[in-house]
């Protein structure tokens, strides 16, 4: 077996690991405190926001229109519309301002 | 929490509901899966190689940064540290979704956890959040198209991965950030949303500029989700939930 397949091997191990692991710790608890309980509920939220907010430092006016237009869409639209318009907006801002 | 109906009907319709929630993720992690494949095999991967880390890893951004690293020769080790860093934010989404899928049997459990991504997590926590059942035929229609196009299309990136053209101009390096503030967005209805989207942004965006990539995830995330710890209970809104 190539060094490679021990890499893919070792990461996916890795990775099945932090996918099972928060489950495990929590399940040693025969209840949930009610602060606990709200730490969770807040980890969407919480855990999404990070894989957006840093793209704002580079965003052009391209990106932040897009932006923009998803923030409006969601005020009305389901998650398909919002990622649609958003994307549309993108494409067509780049073929004017790169 | 509701009776399920394990009904025949009941049963291919809620595979079929999960299905169509998967059509957004497979479209936006569709020039992920190609470009990654073609990168893989441009950093020394085979073919093979980039299918397998694809089936057997199956997380996008943690295999960009695997195999980036391997094309600059770094050790093994740090390799797989590398990945096991970019994808420490799944434990807090087992801890999440582990009140919502406990009732299943283990092995369904296992391959839930398996196929727990980004949209995965948000969609079932949305659809257990409206009151109703998470169930694992429903989990497995919104998972499974997005792994089978996953691990099929970092092959096809891998065969022709040459033949991309300006993937700037199509806007593909930032479909998924438009894609998960959709998702955040989502859940603008939770208690503490936004102190906790505020907390989050500001402190992956200073991890981000100081700590560096891919920890601001993990010390972003750690911030909104300790901020709703402390505030006290009756903002948060736990006692009242169902």
């Amino acid at each position: 077996m190539s060094t490679t397949f021990w890499i893919i091997l070792a990461g996916a191990v890795a990775t099945y690991l932090t996918r099972v692991g928060g489950h495990l710790v929590i399940s040693r608890f025969e209840t949930i405190h009610p602060r606990v309980e709200a730490g969770l509920n807040a980890v969407p939220a919480a855990v999404l926001t990070t894989l957006v907010a840093p793209e704002l430092l580079h965003a052009g006016p391209a990106e932040w229109a897009a932006l923009i237009v998803t923030v409006l869409v969601s005020l009305r639209g389901g998650l398909m519309a919002m990622f649609l318009a958003g994307a549309a907006v993108l494409i067509l801002a780049r073929q004017f301002v790169g | 929490m509701t009776a399920e109906a394990i009904s025949e009907g009941r049963t291919s319709g809620d595979f079929w509901d999960g299905v169509r929630l998967s059509m957004p993720v497979v479209v936006a992690s569709a020039p992920f899966a190609v470009l990654f494949g073609a990168i893989a095999v441009d950093n020394g991967f085979s073919v093979l190689e980039a299918f397998l880390m694809s089936a057997m890893i199956y997380g996008g951004a943690s295999q960009m940064v695997g195999i980036e690293l391997f094309g600059q020769h770094v050790a093994p080790w740090l390799i797989v540290l590398s990945i096991f860093a970019v994808n420490f934010r799944h434990v807090l989404y087992s801890a999440g979704i582990g009140r919502r899928i406990a009732h299943w049997p283990v092995l369904q459990q296992a391959a839930g956890y398996f196929i727990l991504t980004d949209p995965q997590f948000a969609i079932a926590e949305a659809r257990a959040e409206s009151g109703r059942p998470v169930g694992f035929i429903w989990y497995l229609g919104l998972g499974l198209p997005v792994y089978l196009f996953w691990v099929v299309e970092s092959g096809l990136g891998a065969v022709f991965g040459k033949m991309i053209p300006d993937t700037h101009a199509l806007g593909i390096d930032f479909l998924l950030p438009i894609y998960f503030l959709g998702l955040v967005l989502g859940f603008r209805k939770r208690p503490l949303w936004a102190p906790v989207v505020a907390a989050s942004a500001v402190a992956s965006i200073i991890a981000y500029r100081t700590v560096g990539s891919p920890w601001h995830v993990s010390i972003g995330a750690l911030a909104g989700v300790l901020l709703a710890v402390i505030l006290p209970p009756h903002h948060s809104g736990v006692g009242k939930r169902p």
